[in-house]
């Protein structure tokens, strides 16, 4: 297929319904509201539905109603409305149904700002919600990843029966890339008669299925905490996603950067390559389950003197990289969040002064 | 090798647009292209800025400092970037709005009156497509015939103005030509 100009935002509603999916409620927020914009128009052409809730708290419930009916549904939003979703999510991951979350992060606390941040990270990593439960996280670092990522998730999300969350940033989603559309990313949804509820003449079962998140019994609800800790075990055995960049090299510094930000620190990386200092990057693609031992053993590279972590936050990754590097090496870190992206000259000067 | 371009004017001149035909008729040639809007809280006759991000291998920060040329289409587009673009590069000018020049000897500088043309060419409206052609065929990015057709394209909704943009696109090479 050729490739089309688009926005990240319009591409990330296109990837889903490539995706497969025809359920989409969704709250406006800048800056992600093109998204709404361009699914309002494109899901009649495919019997979808698009449905504007009264606030992000009944989207997240919307969410919740139609997974728990077995289909497949995602939202977008950002992130004061994913604070507002979460305790959706944490009913969605506790009653183990499938459902795909994308936070186009701006700046906060607060209302914060509407420019590109990185500031929900913990959010998305640690819990938003209450309780026992993890989101699987994605962070593309383009339009075209931010395509591929959609559409995998809702595959991740059916294999693991719990949210997955898109992790971009609002420049991902206002800036426009030529994409691509994979075919071979392209599922049907699974089978759902395991776990939708009971009554939905999609279903092709006649077994008795409950969607709840009320366990009222100690036992019982240890035993569903327990089965959600088997998934995110199993997660980390099998999801964990990064990239190398210059990682080949004998570097000194080692920088741990994603999405948005590690773009800016690569092109930092190649124009000093040309001066003759070498630094790598590790760049997680996914941010829960984490790449621990891929930081590890980049950190602990016999040339490498010192980590960076480069954020669009005031340090949450960095928290991440020191629990991996577990002391081994010095843990540095900078990072700017007013909604300015960090200039690879100034990730230059701070690379510099490590030396 | 890297090719950055700043768009800069004020909402409605349709700053947007024309960094975006210029991305799209680049994408068209097999380059790697970002097209990276500065958003804000702003409004029709706000500041409105875009960057567009041309490249033979894939771009890594599409954040930029320094563009390699400027297309400025109002006076403080021009004041506050015109110090920002690389050394040899080209600094277009509308001229019909802006009286004052970039005050540097490094860099092309390309004075168009892109207003007076469009409106000669049918409407005001079209200045951005003035200030694009024009800007193409000095600073010969991408192909001028496959660009006047991602112009035509985009319009191909409305009919009924696409021969005022092609004229409008026309003069503008013609200027830029004979300047």
């Amino acid at each position: 297929m050729a490739k089309v100009l688009m926005k990240g935002n319009e591409a990330i509603g296109e990837a889903a319904i490539r995706a497969g999916c025809k359920n989409y409620f969704a709250y406006p927020i800048t800056p992600q509201s093109e998204v709404a914009e361009y699914l309002v128009k494109r899901m009649p052409e495919v019997d979808g539905v698009f449905l504007q809730g009264e606030s992000e708290v009944a989207v997240g419930y919307m969410i919740f109603g139609a997974a728990g009916c077995g289909e497949r549904v995602f939202t977008t939003s950002s992130s004061p409305g994913i604070s507002l979703m979460g305790e959706a999510i944490s009913y969605i991951a506790a009653a183990q149904v499938p459902a795909v979350f994308v936070n186009i992060v701006r700046g906060g606390p607060g209302l914060g700002g509407i420019l590109p941040s990185q500031g929900d990270y913990f959010q998305a990593t640690k819990g938003g919600g209450h309780g026992d439960y993890r989101l699987l996280v994605l962070a593309p670092d383009g339009v075209q990843e931010a395509v591929e990522m959609t559409m995998k998730a809702f595959t991740l999300a059916e294999k693991y029966r719990g949210p997955v969350m898109i992790l971009g940033d609002g420049l991902i989603g206002q800036m426009m890339e030529p994409v691509e559309f994979p075919d071979d990313l392209r599922t049907e949804p699974s089978n759902k008669d395991d776990w939708a509820s009971s009554g939905m003449d999609t279903r092709k079962s006649d077994k008795r299925n409950l969607v709840k998140s009320l366990f009222l019994d100690p036992k019982e609800l240890n035993d569903n905490n327990l089965a959600l800790k088997a998934k995110y075990i199993q997660m980390k055995k099998e999801e964990v996603l990064y990239e190398g960049y210059n990682t080949d090299v004998d570097y000194k510094i080692l920088i741990t950067s994603y999405g948005t930000m590690s773009r800016v620190c690569k092109t930092a990386i190649d124009m000093m390559k040309e001066e003759g200092i070498e630094v790598g990057l590790l760049r997680p693609k996914t941010l829960f389950p984490f790449p621990e031992e891929a930081v590890f053993n980049a950190a602990t590279k016999e040339s490498c003197k010192s980590v960076i972590s480069i954020e669009m936050s005031m340090g949450q990754m960095v928290e991440d990289v020191e629990r991996c590097v577990k002391g081994q090496r010095e843990i540095n870190f900078y990072g700017e969040c007013g909604g300015d992206i960090p200039t690879p000259e100034k990730i230059i000067e701070i690379i510099k002064e490590l030396l | 090798m890297q090719t950055e371009i700043k768009f800069a004017g004020f909402g409605g001149q349709g700053i947007l647009l024309s960094a975006k035909l210029l991305a799209y008729a680049a994408m068209k040639q097999d380059f790697f292209v970002a097209w990276v809007p500065s958003y804000g809280p702003e409004m029709r006759g706000g500041t409105a800025y875009c960057t567009v991000v041309i490249s033979d291998k894939r771009i890594g920060s599409p954040i930029i400092k320094n563009p390699s040329h400027l297309v400025a289409m109002n006076r403080p587009s021009l004041e506050k970037f015109a110090n920002d673009v690389k050394p040899g590069g080209v600094i277009f000018i509308n001229s019909s709005l802006i009286s004052t020049r970039s005050e540097r000897d490094d860099i092309t500088e390309l004075i168009v009156p892109a207003n007076d043309i469009a409106i000669k060419s049918g409407s005001v409206r079209a200045a951005n497509i003035v200030a694009l052609s024009a800007f193409a065929a000095k600073a010969k990015l991408v192909d001028l015939e496959l660009l006047k057709n991602c112009v035509k394209e985009e319009f191909a909704a409305k009919a009924k103005i696409i021969p005022l943009n092609m004229k409008a696109f026309d003069e503008g090479v013609n200027i830029a030509n004979n300047s």
